[in-house]
């Protein structure tokens, strides 16, 4: 029992960052109809901006992960800027096979810059961890935890409370009617992709020092987002949510008690058997953004 | 025409290890031709039927690893303690099975992927390939995890009448890579101009109206995923036996990516556009390596990529051939001009 408590515990500090990742994935592919393969790298980046700002600029933990998510922002917007933008109206294989060589050459950038050699980051929190009863959590965990709860409330409010929020969800039901109701749609779509990077860099920035830091790290965090956005719909914000922690879940009891090694194989098969069987997602009555 | 072209390449490509003497250079030649097979597998799929398939490595990497335990013989256990013992078989089995399962696979991937279309569609076989590479990772008594299986025998041909055959030198190999290439071309060349072939195309085009024209949709996308897979499994099993070495790696989203590169570069939809891509993008490494680290390589490889989709997006070989068929016609054009105008100045 106290077994499972424990793989509870991870579960809800693992499903926040992924809730984070799926977030900004579901609103990139949900608004722009874009299968997003940079995600990942983004992921990745978020973790270096982390690596730089502590380990090489000696500045502080906590002022790593703001900078992180504006690193990602203004990479995104970069990205959608220049890429994405110029293929406006053409059919999604193109977008996405063009996202495909934007993340080889980003991730190959990566191996470039900082090498293979996996990083670590030192962060200000006490070595023992926090114990309440059977279970134990760091509190490098707990303040993940916290954080990616903060970032998510953050998004959420933006999404329905502000007007760039309205717009964005204008723009997922009909990026036409809305851009005659006076949305500039290409604003929304740039402000769409900067807003879900950054979100990925700050998944990364949180996941980065509870880990280690490597080129390739984003590869299965990208493929992990999609198994999110898939469980939970497309667009659909509260059901990225619930599908992180869903996967997360489904990891924690997957490496339990079936074997550790078939622990990433969990986001595949969710894919597999949500798309099989319920290919809308969970939620697929509550399919909008918001 | 296109015949003569097709004729003058193949014997230019049969002439290679004649005058080419560099081991790395022809090494480089086979392993590039193994991936020209599986674009061309992939092209099927993606430039026929329209259906970007990202999980094609899997069918590769299990041709490949069926090839090499076919040949290598293994003792696992099953549920319930009973053990399942093979002991080897000749290699050349070991490339038939390779067909015959990476086809069977292909019919089951089929039957499941295709009950989702696009962005779903790509992701459902990417997870495939994923679930299939962590398997050979994790399934150690049968695969050997990352140990990787090893000393995996040469091809061996049995001659009629004589000894068997042991492809041991690269010249060989080249052959037999060129002869089983060669095969794949003319296979789904006669595909794609048969009936099937224009409902395939039919489907890619409009798939609303290929169903009210009574084209079984689905049937016609597993058979084309079939033989796509089992030429794939080919190409896996070319593989195994000329690198003679096999670990999960194989199964790297980046092989299906180079795939991918091959096809979209030499253009979709075209028979000769795989090679030609295929050709490019496999010798590209050789030519960078002097002047650049690999890393640099690959972030070329993926501005490549890029820049490839932004001028050329329809790919090479569409692209050339829309360039001299409208010259040719402006020709025939202009001549016809000059012939009528000739004729009104001739008195009756």
């Amino acid at each position: 029992m106290s077994e499972f408590l424990q793989h509870l515990i991870n579960m809800l500090v693992l499903g926040g960052t992924y809730a984070l990742l799926g977030i900004g994935l579901t609103l990139i592919f949900g608004i722009m109809n874009v299968v997003n393969f940079t995600h990942g790298v983004l992921y990745t980046f978020g973790a270096y901006i982390m690596f730089i700002v502590v380990q090489q600029l000696g500045l502080n933990f906590f002022l790593a992960l703001p900078v992180a998510v504006l690193a990602g922002w203004l990479l995104g917007a970069a990205i959608e800027l220049t890429l994405l933008r110029p293929l406006r109206g053409s059919d999604i294989d193109t977008t996405m096979l063009v996202m495909i060589g934007a993340w080889i050459a980003m991730q190959s950038g990566a191996l470039w810059i900082w090498g293979g050699v996996a990083k670590s980051v030192t962060t200000p929190f006490p070595e023992a961890p926090l114990v309440l009863g059977p279970v134990s959590v760091s509190w490098l965990r707990l303040f993940v935890l916290a954080a990616a709860a903060m970032l998510i409330l953050v998004t959420y409010l933006l999404i329905n409370r502000t007007s760039l929020g309205r717009a964005m969800r204008a723009t997922f039901q009909d990026h036409d009617t809305a851009s005659l109701m006076g949305v500039n749609v290409d604003m929304i779509y740039t402000s769409t992709f900067a807003i879900g990077s950054s979100l990925a860099a700050a998944a990364g920035a949180l996941l980065g020092p509870v880990y280690v830091i490597f080129p390739q790290m984003g590869d299965l965090a990208a493929v992990k987002a999609f198994a999110i956005v898939i469980l939970g719909g497309l667009g659909n914000i509260t059901g990225a949510v619930v599908g992180g922690f869903i996967l997360a879940l489904a990891e924690e009891l997957g490496a339990g008690y079936v074997s550790s090694g078939y622990r990433d194989a969990m986001g595949f098969l969710i894919i597999i058997a949500v798309l099989i069987f319920r290919p809308t997602g969970l939620f697929a009555r509550a399919e909008r953004v918001g | 025409m296109k015949a003569i072209i097709t004729i003058i390449a193949v014997a230019a490509l049969a002439s290679v290890p004649l005058w080419l003497r560099d081991p790395y250079l022809l090494n480089a030649l086979i392993t590039t031709g193994i991936f020209v097979i599986g674009a061309m597998s992939l092209n099927l799929l993606l430039g026929f039927t329209g259906q970007l398939s990202l999980g094609h490595i899997a069918f590769f990497g299990i041709g490949a690893y069926v090839s090499a335990l076919t040949s290598l013989g293994f003792d696992i256990g099953l549920p319930g303690g009973l053990r399942l013992v093979h002991t080897p078989w000749p290699p050349i089995a070991g490339f038939v099975l390779a067909i015959v399962i990476a086809g069977l696979c292909g019919y089951f991937v089929g039957l499941l992927s295709f009950r989702v279309r696009g962005a779903y569609f790509v992701i459902v076989t990417i997870s495939f390939a994923e679930v299939v590479r962590l398997v050979a990772l994790n399934w150690v008594e049968l695969t050997q995890g990352p140990l990787a299986l090893t000393n995996i025998p040469s091809i061996a041909l049995p001659l009629p009448g004589l000894s068997e055959l042991t492809l041991r030198t690269k010249m060989q190999n080249y052959y037999l890579v060129l002869v089983v290439a060669l095969i794949a071309y003319l296979l789904i060349a006669r595909l794609v101009h048969s009936h099937f072939g224009r409902a395939m195309r039919g489907l890619m085009e409009n798939e609303t109206l290929a169903v009210s024209v009574g084209i079984d949709v689905t049937r016609t996308l597993t058979i084309a995923a079939v033989i796509s897979a089992a030429i794939a499994g080919a190409a896996g099993s070319l593989y195994a036996h000329y690198i003679r070495i096999i670990d999960p790696e194989v199964f790297a989203f980046i092989n299906t990516v180079t795939m991918v590169i091959m096809v979209i570069s030499g253009g979709k939809g075209s028979l000769a556009g795989p090679v030609v891509g295929g050709l490019i993008f496999g010798l590209l490494p050789v030519a960078l390596r002097p002047v650049m680290a690999p890393e640099a390589q690959w972030i070329a490889y993926g501005g490549v990529l890029i820049a490839i989709l932004f001028v050329l997006p329809r790919g090479i070989v569409p692209s050339l051939a829309q360039r001299f068929g409208r010259r040719r016609s402006r020709a025939t054009a202009l001549a016809s001009v000059t012939l009528a105008e000739t004729a009104a100045k001739e008195p009756a």
